[in-house]
This record gives C-alpha cells, structure tokens and sequence, in this order.
C-alpha cells in the first residue's frame, strides 16, 4: 500500500468513525434535537467545500459562485420529487432525483465553464460570482406548474401559468418550491460525502489530475508539454459543479420550503465555502471535510451567545488567518519554537501540505 | 419624458456606484486585492451620520464631516490591523478571507448597536430640485447633488493622481512595488493613503445612497458594494474612468431594466452584461492588456 493510498484511507476513516461516533450518541439519546438537525447540513456542506477546493485548490481558479451550482441541484432534484410524489417509490425517486440533480448541475457547470475559463484570475471570480447571482435571480422568477394537459411554464406570475383546475403549482416564482419529501438522511449525507471524496482524490491521484495540476502550476509549461489545457480545466470545473449539486440534491430534500434566497444561494454563501476550504487547506480535500464540519458547528455551538456569536466568529477568523499566513508570524514561529518539537513538526507538516 | 426622468435616475445610482467603484478600483490598482469590506464602509459611514444627525438634531453637515473622518480612520486602521501583515503571503486568499472576515465583523458590530430593524435615513440635501417642461420633468434635488458631486470626485482624483507626487507614488506602487520601493516610495504609506481616500468615498457614496434610498441595515452596504466592484471590472479595474464608466452604464441598466422589464430580473440582466463585456473584452472597457511573460 503505498503513501497517497494510506493519506486517501484515513480520510475515509475519520468520515466513517466520526458517522459512527454520532450515530451512537444519536441511539443513546446524548444527542440534542438541535444537534440532530445540524448533521444533514454539516454533510452537504461538507460536500460543497470538497467540489469548490477541486475548484479553487486543485484547479487553482477562484470560484465565488459555486453555491449557485448548488442551487441548480437543489432545484431540479426538487422539481423532479415533487413533481413524481405520487408516481414513484421513495428510494428509487430519490436515486432519480439525485442524478437529475447532479446531471443538471454538471451541464451548468459545462456549459458555464465555456466563457468562465477564459478569463483569468480575479476576473474570473468576478464572473463565477455574477453567474452565481444570474442563476438566483432567473431561478427566482420561474413559475412551473404541472396539470392534466403537462407542464405550464411562465416568468411572469403564478396566474399566468392558465392551469387546469386539477394543476398543481410546484415552482412558485420566489416562494419556491414547497413541500419536497425529507428523503435526505445522515447516512445519506455520509455517503454522498464518501462518494464525492472518492471521485475527488481518485481524479487528482490519476494522469487527469496531474495533468489538472500542471495547469494549476504553470500553464504555459503544462501547454508546451502537450496538456490539453481548455480540456482539463471544464473537466475539473464540470466535476466540481456536478458535486456542488449533489450537495444541493442533499440540501433540497432536507427542507421543507426551498427558495434561491441570498441566504443559502447568493454570493454570501458562496464565500462562507470558500472560507472553508481556505481555512481547511486550498488543496487539501479532507482539510476542507473537517474546516466545513467545525466551522459550520462553531456558530450554531455558539448560539448561546446569542447576539455576539457572529462577532466573535468574525474575530476568529482574521485572527487565525493572520496568524495562519502572515509572513511575519511564521518566520517568528519558526525562531521562537524551532523546527523541532510539537510544534516545529506541526509548522513542518503544514509546508509539506501547503 | 417618463424614458428622461429613468435615465436621470439611472445616471444618479451610476454615480453612486461610480464613487464606491473609485474606492474598490484605487484599492484594487495599487493593493491587488479585493477589499469586499469596501461596501460596509458605506454602511458605518451612513449609520455614523444617522446618529450624528440625531444628537445635533437634524445637522447633517457635520455628521457627513464625522462620517467622512471616522471612515478614513476605519480604513486605515483596518489596512493597518488586518490588511498589511498579509502582505507578502503565500496565498492571495489570505487576505480576501480577511477582507471577508472584517466584512462580518462591521456588519455585526452595526448589528449589536443599531439593531437588525431598518432606520429610516433622513435626506442629507434639503433641496426639492427642479422641474421642466411645466412639471412633466421633475429631477430631485438628491439626483442633481449626486451627478454633481461625482464629477468633482472624478476631476479632483484625476488631477490628484496624474498631478501630485503623492498620486505618482500610486500609479508608480500598484505598477511594480518593487521598483517603487527603490525609487524611494514609501509603499505602506501609499497603500495606507489609498485606503484612507477609498473609505472617505465610501462614506460620501453612503450619505448619497441612504439620501436616495432611505432605508438603512447593517446590510445596507453589502449589495451596492457588490455592484459597485462590478462595475469597476466592467469598466477595467485599476482604472479611475473606467470605473466611472462602468458605474454609470450598471446604474442606468439598472434603472432601464427595472422599469421596462423586471425589477426580479434586473440584477441577473446588470451581472449577465457584466459576462457579456468580459467576455468580448477580458480586461473590461478601459483595462490595460499585460501581455505575460514566459
């Protein structure tokens, strides 16, 4: 067994013990109904922060609209419950619902990565973040009803759908989507995120991912080198926005009203994930895994402070990212403690990653 | 007439716009970073005058001098504390997560305050405005200040950066730092004095916006701060008139698309130009092309 072998393991082991370690203190009853409710959201984010570091750390381009991605998931596979509520068996509408979900948000992804990836840098993240409001907004002004006769589609109102009297409202503008089963459970949650890390550390352990590397690393080098640049940057872009969905498949099925509300899908939450993966590792996969698992907590554990939570959560973050990345305070680090002891091994561990 | 008075509107929110985009693009230009906290600068300089107004009891010039010092201060202090040790780190992420994290912090502090309930902003500029055409035209007061108010900013900065030694200190730090620092530029301080301009914009652009549109939150700044670095892309970041540019086209897509097709669709259609203009043109309207080197 080799090394990336072993690292790829224990990634999967801490996400599987800690399933375990919650699911007994789930049936011993140690776990507070609040608590009960923060595991399938810690999982989709989870989720998300793994498709967005494929993004940001392994493709190396900054993407501040991949909740908008998530948001396509969310809506399609939530059309698609509900839409065949009545037709279908839960388990296989929900295997149905997630592939449509992650289909959809994989052709968005493509089909958005076209332009994106021809920009570069900070432009680029400018227009993640414009496509991630574009997506909202459209989403938000969409009325699809379903009757006898099929399917009504309007922009304008819900009245304009002219349904039959036996027609069913499903996308109600920006009221949403309304009533979607709760199909996602925490198992769920689990193994989607077990799949999506599979998918992840196999692409970048393989040629592809490589490859996606070079790119990251020097373009003009992996081009010269006979890299399909154009090629692998929407393969990596397309992936990561198929996974982003599977999240939104996962967010979609565990709520009871869906809405593309700035909240859960604008440019904020989109940077909520991205902080993330920056403060998981950019590029280090199970880093992003356990960043989203913590810092999604942190708040929600806070929430006894009440009003100063958010503020003390912003405290934290500048302070540990100063004291993360600032030049100053590494070399001071290294002087003070050395390179070796716990803590030199700690810094030395933390270059060898970065 | 009706198409008239829009467009006037629309010219007013650009040049609202076009202020915050002078303060992200000069940041951006010399700093390489986005400064997301720039939009919740206009929020605490609107809240600042909010209070000040209250104690002296409806004196909004003073509060709007207050607003305009306090920002300074605040953006300096920020570059200083949480903006300048990562200068020269690993990742350029660092400091956008920073930005984020300031971002948060203002927005909660003006939450712990003022509250979340939205304070109803009374107009700094008491004029009624004109009208033409005996009345079919009307233009308010607030909208002529604003137009008016943005082009002495342009002008003064222009003469600033193109004039003084001080605004070639700039122009020199945000082409190479390096070579800046040799010809004998103080470049935190140049950084540090960019900041300190870009909030007092910000605190200007706050008092217009919550004049135009009365309502303030600590969320307030979040969304024009958006639009506005938008808009300095639209036009070419790093560059003053194209920021101008991009500002005004964003305000009057805005205002036209609100009115004529759909005041839900009108944000997707300003980002939807956005992609459009990068697309035709990478580096926005007036972005210089740097050619990279191999």
């Amino acid at each position: 067994m080799n090394k990336i072998t072993k690292q790829n393991l224990i990634t999967y082991g801490i996400v599987i013990a800690a399933y375990i370690i919650l699911e007994i203190l789930m049936l011993t009853g140690n776990l507070s109904s609040h608590l009960k409710g923060l595991l399938v959201p810690m999982t989709y984010y989870a989720v998300i922060a793994v498709a967005l570091n494929l993004c940001v750390g392994i493709l190396g381009e900054l993407s501040i609209g991949h909740c908008g991605f998530m948001c396509i998931g969310a809506f399609s596979s939530a059309f698609f419950s509900k839409a065949t509520e009545n037709s279908l068996p839960t388990a296989p509408r929900f295997i149905l619902a997630l592939i449509i979900g992650i289909a959809m948000a994989a052709l968005f992804g493509f089909l958005i990565g076209i332009p994106v990836l021809r920009l570069k840098g900070d432009y680029l993240a400018i227009v993640t973040l414009a496509f991630g409001e574009i997506i909202k907004n459209v989403i938000n002004s969409f009325y699809i009803g379903i009757d006898s006769k099929g399917l009504h589609f309007t922009m304008k109102s819900a009245m304009d759908l002219e349904m039959e009297a036996d027609g069913n409202v499903i996308v109600n503008g920006a009221m949403g989507i309304t009533g979607t089963p709760h199909n996602a459970s925490f198992t769920i949650g689990i193994v989607v995120l077990l799949v999506s890390l599979f998918v992840v550390q196999n692409l970048i352990n393989s040629r592809d991912g490589r490859a996606i590397m070079a790119i990251r690393d020097n373009y003009i080098a992996a081009e010269a080198t006979g890299v399909n640049v154009t090629g692998y940057k929407m393969m990596a872009f397309t992936i990561s926005a198929a996974i982003a969905g599977a999240a939104g498949v996962l967010f979609s099925h565990n709520i009871t009203t869906l809405t593309a509300s700035s909240q859960y899908f604008g440019y904020n939450a989109s940077i909520m994930i991205l902080v993330y993966v920056v403060l998981g590792g950019i590029g280090n996969i199970r880093g992003s895994v356990i960043a989203a698992c913590i810092l999604y907590l942190l708040p929600e554990l806070l929430r006894g402070l009440n009003t100063y939570r958010m503020l003390i959560y912003s405290i934290i973050l500048i302070v540990m990212m100063i004291v993360n990345w600032s030049p100053k305070i590494i070399a001071w680090r290294e002087k003070t403690f050395g390179k070796s002891g716990i803590l030199g091994f700690i810094l030395r561990r933390k270059k060898e990653v970065a | 007439m009706s198409f008239l008075t829009y467009l006037i509107n629309g010219l007013s929110l650009g040049s609202i716009y076009a202020i915050i985009a002078l303060g992200y693009t000069m940041v951006y230009g010399i700093a390489k970073m986005l400064n997301f906290a720039h939009g919740d600068f206009i929020m605490v300089g609107c809240y600042i005058i909010f209070s000040v107004s209250a104690a002296l009891s409806g004196n909004s010039v003073v509060g709007i001098i207050v607003a305009i010092i306090l920002c300074t201060l605040l953006g300096v202090t920020t570059e200083f504390v949480a903006y300048r040790p990562l200068r020269g780190a690993a990742s350029p992420l660092a400091v956008l997560i920073t930005a984020i994290g300031v971002s948060y912090l203002l927005e909660n502090i003006a939450l712990l305050i003022y509250g979340a309930d939205i304070k109803s902003f009374s107009s700094v500029i008491s004029w009624e405005g004109v009208s033409f055409a005996g009345g079919q035209l009307k233009i308010q007061g607030v909208t002529i200040v604003t137009i008016l108010v943005s082009v002495v900013i342009l002008t003064v900065l222009q003469l600033f950066i193109n004039k003084t030694k001080q605004g070639q200190a700039m122009l020199a730090a945000s082409e190479d730092k390096g070579a800046a620092t040799l010809m004998g530029i103080n470049v935190n301080r140049t950084i540090a004095l960019t900041f300190a301009i870009g909030s007092a914009l910000a605190a200007v652009a706050g008092a217009l916006l919550c004049s135009a549109y009365p309502s303030l939150s600590p969320y307030t700044g979040a969304m024009p701060g958006i639009k506005a670095f938008v808009a300095a892309v639209l036009g070419g970041i790093g560059s003053i008139p194209g920021a101008m540019i991009g500002g005004l086209a964003l305000g009057i897509v805005e205002i036209l698309s609100k009115t004529y097709i759909s005041s839900q669709l009108s944000d997707a259609i300003v980002f939807g130009i956005l992609v459009v203009v990068l697309l035709v043109k990478p580096t926005g309207i007036l972005g210089k092309v740097v050619q990279e080197k191999v």
